[in-house]
């Protein structure tokens, strides 16, 4: 009978079914686990004795920037909390003694002790209350010292009083983590086994069946498939919007209720419309192209935007309702590298082993394409070993875990004053983390661009990239190609390029002059702030949540600060374009449909002009897709804009007539 | 001067382009029947198949005839007034020109075979046939398609995609044979049925079968086989679109509207370009009718300098063409005879794996290159031309035949084993002196060291 998918075996439907259900599993066991905490707990997370304080921590203190996903790395709060202790440190005992006593007794007063608690949510409810009443207690403590003058020299009362709840939020994890009970908690290798385990076996039986049949391009029924046909232009709109705002709303709330910054961005936003849509004029004159399909649609694609997107908001901003999966990866952390897992190792463990299948993936889908066997190889490789593997490595040598292919400013916090420090105490390895890394910013990107293209970095070696060139694969026609687009793509990936510079050119200043603030801009709560919203939101939550709905570059190509430095050099300073066939072209569209960056390729193709444009990142897909071999990714040192101007369909000439004149 | 024309394919979409660039003053209507926008129509099957929307067919997006100005009207044109110099509409609606562009292309050929006006028999050529088929799809359980040309193979695909049995009836005992050389031919053959297409040479339509319901049940072959199927691909070529010009006083028609060497008719301002344009005086070795989307194009182009009045003879240049037989993609550079011809000599390579492959035809006299045909293997057009055009000796060729090689990095370059067969046919010693790479084409071309061929400005920025 006639239809509308691809044929699948038995096999694979059996690892899709496995699939499913290590998906289930892995959702549904977030709720298996009870909460109950100790008295010994709760004080030797939220205010542990100094004179007996291990030396375990190393994991929780060391701020675990996660290589693994490119930019994304959140940074432990660096805010008002408390300075890492010391065996005789005065503040570090008045802290254990008021802040301990409080939370004890509101702790017993509110019954946190000895309740089990049936889920993360009721367990950090009653936290909060806990720590609220210990705030009155803390403050009422301190308030009497201050009046007795009993305060110890050196010792502010801000050390000692509780502030933000915001601020709580990374005790309030290792407070779930120290509390959880439960099949998870008691057999993580069995839950390792259902969900990771299971979903891989479920995800290769799927794949590995694509290597039989004939190679050749497999984009049939993209736009018939439930998961891969994307939303109409309205649709998309209305998740970007809701997303957008429901960011720059917790972001008030992450920023402790300064809403400075978060206004500062949703005017920079509504400035950026205004601009595109009416000094650009892309609302009455430039309306966009339909782009169906029409309505509603896409359910699967839908499910699987909001799962993302629903799994890098718990990961980023409430890890402490994920503390079963970081249980259940702890095994494998200890085994392999030792010490405690974070949810940051949880995060590296999938997306390199995405990275992994689903790179086999795209290799059985382009496996006679051999450019696009060697760059998946190469995106596998530098995510295991170079964001993956080296890093852990560093870190259970007590090393700075530095993903040595990370560049600022997808890399923002490297110029950060702890990382600067963390190098510095590194020895000659931190040294050369340090002199690498600059060097890789100020002449390894303009040479290598200038050589082969900004390809060489955003989809051979980025981990965002190999994220987006192997999981993302089957929505790369996703990408809006219409001119409008293109505008807001400008306007917003060069913005958020100049806020990563001014960050960081604050947070150089502030490092070398000591001073806490320039103008009245204090630069911690500018890092916070980019770290939230660029970081974790733009990158993490954006840039991955919408491969289903816009693509599966919404971040290199809208957000990302180090492809739109790249990009300059490339459009600018490259030997790198795309060449188009003569007049081969026949305007069938497959070249700009898959392209991922959106970049109409066709209009150039039919008109004969090379491609020269800041956002390519090289994958190769548009040559693969062509039907008439009309596109070819090249490098060569003969001037590259002169032949983007529109000439070589072109057979006429006015003077001398029809001619072909060489 | 309000320019009309009829038909928004490619032929007359680069007509109305290319009239705005040369002109500001120039007023164009452009009308079509079929769509509201113009679309790639050999797209059309990457809709089927669900590899593209139905708008990512569309080259520009809406904006773009607002912006040049060309206006465009969904109307169906029924009568020309070439007298009064006015359109007629079936709805009743005129439109007054001062100069008619007639581009309107060409449907399907079919020949007279019983049933073929039956439901579920149709061509693969229009908007509407795209839905119809889409429309039509859930009945049919399985197909046969008709003719072994480039709409054949790729009605063939797009049913094959939806896991229907599909059945290719092919006159001559191999795919295409009436264009491609045997070897190619054959290739192609073999690949079609390799992907489980039933492929049926010396098979012809006899007739097609009513199911009783007036729509098609079964076809009979000339030999009398039955074919159980619920839909009829009808793809054995196409012919102009003219029959709504037939009782126009003056404009004389041949199997197409005859234009001369300027694209003009027998009517004073009065062109005709594309697949429905018949060339009263064909360059030698080319046809009178060339219904390729590459010459709707240049003609396209020429008749914009015409109509401006400054007068351009319309020239095809060097045949080129392309397609993709399934996975296997094929481009053609000049003189490719599928049977040959006196004092053509070929030179054929091909890949152990069968579906590869190098033709370089030269004149056996002076080793003159005159063509080249390549399959699974993309060659630069400019440069195939340029030695073309040039007339280059083929060892010339052979030994630079890498600078020709457009295939994408890391791929098998073959250019060596080409010459070194060339060696073994003849003899000779060649080496292949150039690899694949941009710059030497580049400097072959002699890019950077003349002016562009025309510098207009670009569509749309």
């Amino acid at each position: 009978m006639p239809s509308k998918t691809t044929q699948k075996s038995l096999l694979q439907y059996i690892g899709l079914g496995l699939f499913v259900l290590a998906l289930l599993t892995f959702t549904a066991m977030l709720g298996l686990e009870r909460y109950q905490l100790s008295e010994e707990d709760l004080i030797d997370t939220v205010a542990p004795d100094p004179r007996s304080v291990q030396d375990g921590d190393g994991e929780a203190a060391s701020t675990v920037s996660a290589g693994s996903s490119g930019g994304t790395s959140v940074q432990a709060d660096d805010a008002p909390a408390q300075e890492p202790v010391t065996d005789v440190d005065p503040k570090a005992r008045l802290i254990h003694e008021i802040q301990g006593d409080a939370f004890r007794e509101a702790g017993r007063e509110r019954g946190l002790f000895g309740t089990t608690f049936g889920s993360s949510f009721s367990f950090s409810a009653r936290v909060g209350e806990v720590f609220e009443a210990a705030k009155v207690r803390v403050n009422e403590r301190v308030d009497r010292l201050q009046e007795e003058n009993a305060l110890p020299e050196g010792v502010s009362e801000w050390d000692i009083r509780l502030s933000d709840p915001i601020y709580f939020k990374q005790n309030l994890a290792a407070l779930t983590a120290a509390a959880e009970r439960g099949p998870v908690k008691n057999n993580p290798v069995l839950f390792l086994g259902l969900t990771i385990g299971l979903g891989l076996l479920g995800g290769l039986l799927y794949i590995l069946p694509k290597f039989r049949g004939h190679a050749g391009i497999k984009n049939d029924h993209v736009y018939h498939a439930q998961l891969t046909k994307g939303l109409n232009l309205g649709w998309r709109s209305f998740f970007l919007g809701v997303t957008t705002v429901g960011i720059i709303g917790y972001g008030i709330r992450y920023m402790a209720s300064d809403w400075f910054w978060p206004a500062v961005t949703a005017a920079t936003a509504l400035a950026i419309i205004g601009l595109v849509m009416f000094v650009q004029h892309s609302w009455r004159n430039a309306p966009a192209r339909a782009a169906d399909p029409a309505g509603l649609s896409a359910y699967l694609g839908i499910f699987a935007g909001t799962y993302l997107i629903g799994f890098y908001v718990l990961l980023y901003w409430a890890p402490e309702h994920v503390a079963p999966w970081i249980t259940m990866v702890d095994p494998l952390k200890q085994g392999l590298f030792g010490g405690v897992a974070s949810q940051w190792f949880l995060y590296g463990v999938l997306y390199t082993l995405i990275i992994l299948v689903m790179g086999v993936r795209m290799i059985a889908k382009y496996r006679h394409n051999k450019y696009q066997i060697v760059r998946t190889l190469s995106v596998m490789f530098f995510q295991t070993a170079f964001a993956f593997i080296i890093p852990e490595i560093l870190g259970a040598l007590n090393k700075p875990q530095q993903d040595l292919k990370n560049i600022w400013p997808l890399d923002y916090d490297f110029f950060f004053g702890w990382q600067l420090d963390q190098f510095q105490s590194a020895g000659a390895l931190g040294t050369f983390m340090l002199v690498w890394g600059i060097f890789l910013v100020i002449v390894g990107v303009p040479l290598m661009v200038h050589l082969v293209g900004k390809r060489w970095y955003c989809s051979w070696v980025c981990g965002c990239g190999g994220l987006a060139e192997t999981m993302g694969d089957p929505w790369r026609q996703l990408s809006d190609k219409s001119l409008r687009a293109w505008k807001f793509e400008r306007w917003i990936i060069h913005g958020v390029l100049v806020a990563a510079i001014l960050m960081t050119a604050l947070t150089l200043y502030s490092y070398f002059t000591g001073a806490e603030s320039l103008l009245g801009f204090q630069t911690w709560k500018v890092q916070k702030w980019y770290g939230f919203l660029i970081g974790a939101g733009f990158a993490g939550v954006v840039g991955t949540g919408f491969y289903p709905l816009m693509g599966n570059r919404v971040w290199c190509r809208f957000g990302c600060p180090l492809a739109a430095y790249l990009g300059l050099v490339q459009r600018f300073q490259s030997r790198f374009r795309i060449t188009t066939n003569g007049g081969q072209c026949i305007s069938c569209g497959n070249c700009s449909t898959y392209c991922e960056m959106g970049i109409d390729v066709r209009a150039y193709a039919q008109m004969g002009q090379d491609i020269v444009r800041a956002s390519c990142v090289g994958c190769g897909v548009c040559a693969a897709v062509c039907p008439r071999g009309v596109l070819r990714l090249e490098n060569s040192s003969e001037d590259a804009g002169y032949r983007t101007v529109p000439e070589r369909v072109i057979h006429v000439s006015e003077e001398e007539g029809v001619v072909m004149k060489f | 001067m309000h320019v009309a024309i009829i038909g928004n394919g490619i032929a007359g979409v680069t007509a109305a382009r290319w009239l705005r660039k040369l002109s500001d003053d120039v007023r164009i209507t452009m009308i079509s029947a079929e769509s509201d926008y113009f679309f790639s129509r050999t797209a059309l099957m990457y809709v089927y198949m669900g590899h593209q929307r139905w708008e990512d067919l569309m080259p520009y997006e809406p904006f773009f005839w607002k912006k040049n100005r060309i206006d465009l009207l969904r109307r169906y044109v029924e009568r020309v007034d070439t007298n009064g110099k006015v359109l007629h509409f079936g709805d009743g609606g005129t439109l007054a020109y001062d100069k008619l562009v007639l581009a309107t292309g060409s449907s399907p050929n079919k020949f007279g075979w019983p049933g073929q006006d039956l439901r579920r028999v149709s061509g693969m050529v229009s908007a509407q046939d795209l839905d119809n088929l889409e429309e039509i799809t859930p009945e049919i359980k399985a197909a046969v398609v008709v003719g072994g040309g480039l709409i054949g193979i790729e009605l063939a695909e797009m049913l094959h995609s939806r896991h229907i049995p599909v059945s290719l009836l092919v006159r001559e005992s191999s795919y295409w044979s009436n264009a491609l050389p045997p070897e190619e031919s054959r290739m192609v053959s073999r690949h079609i049925v390799s992907h489980g297409i039933n492929l049926r040479h010396d098979t012809e339509l006899a007739e097609i079968q009513d199911d009783g319901g007036g729509a098609a049940g079964a076809i009979t072959t000339k030999t009398g086989e039955r074919i159980e199927c619920q839909y009829v691909g009808l793809t054995a070529g196409v012919h102009p679109n003219i029959d709504f010009l037939r009782d126009v006083a003056e404009l004389e028609l041949g199997k197409g509207i005859l234009v001369d060497d300027y694209l003009q008719t027998s009517v004073p301002d009065v062109y005709a370009i594309g697949d429905c344009a018949e060339v009263r005086n064909p360059r030698p070795g080319r046809k009178a009718i060339e219904a390729v989307w590459y010459t709707g194009r240049i003609m396209g182009e020429t008749v914009a300098y015409t109509l401006l009045g400054r007068p351009v003879a319309y020239d095809p240049g060097i045949w080129f063409n392309s397609a993709k037989f399934i996975d296997i993609e094929y481009q053609v550079y000049g003189e490719v005879p599928a049977h040959g011809r006196d004092g053509l000599t070929t030179l054929y390579w091909e890949h152990p794996d069968g579906e590869k492959s190098v033709r370089i035809n030269y004149e056996e006299s002076d080793g003159r290159v005159v063509g080249f045909n390549l399959m699974g293997i993309r060659y630069r057009h400019e440069v195939c031309e340029k030695w073309i055009a040039r007339g280059t000796h083929v060892e010339e060729v052979l030994q630079q035949l890498g600078m020709a090689n457009f295939d994408p990095e890391f791929y098998q370059e073959y250019e060596a084993e080409v010459v070194e067969l060339y060696n073994r046919q003849t003899g000779k010693q060649l080496q292949l002196r150039q690899k694949r790479g941009l710059k030497a084409a580049l400097q072959f071309l002699n890019f950077k060291r003349r002016a562009p061929r025309a510098t207009a400005t670009p569509d749309a920025q």
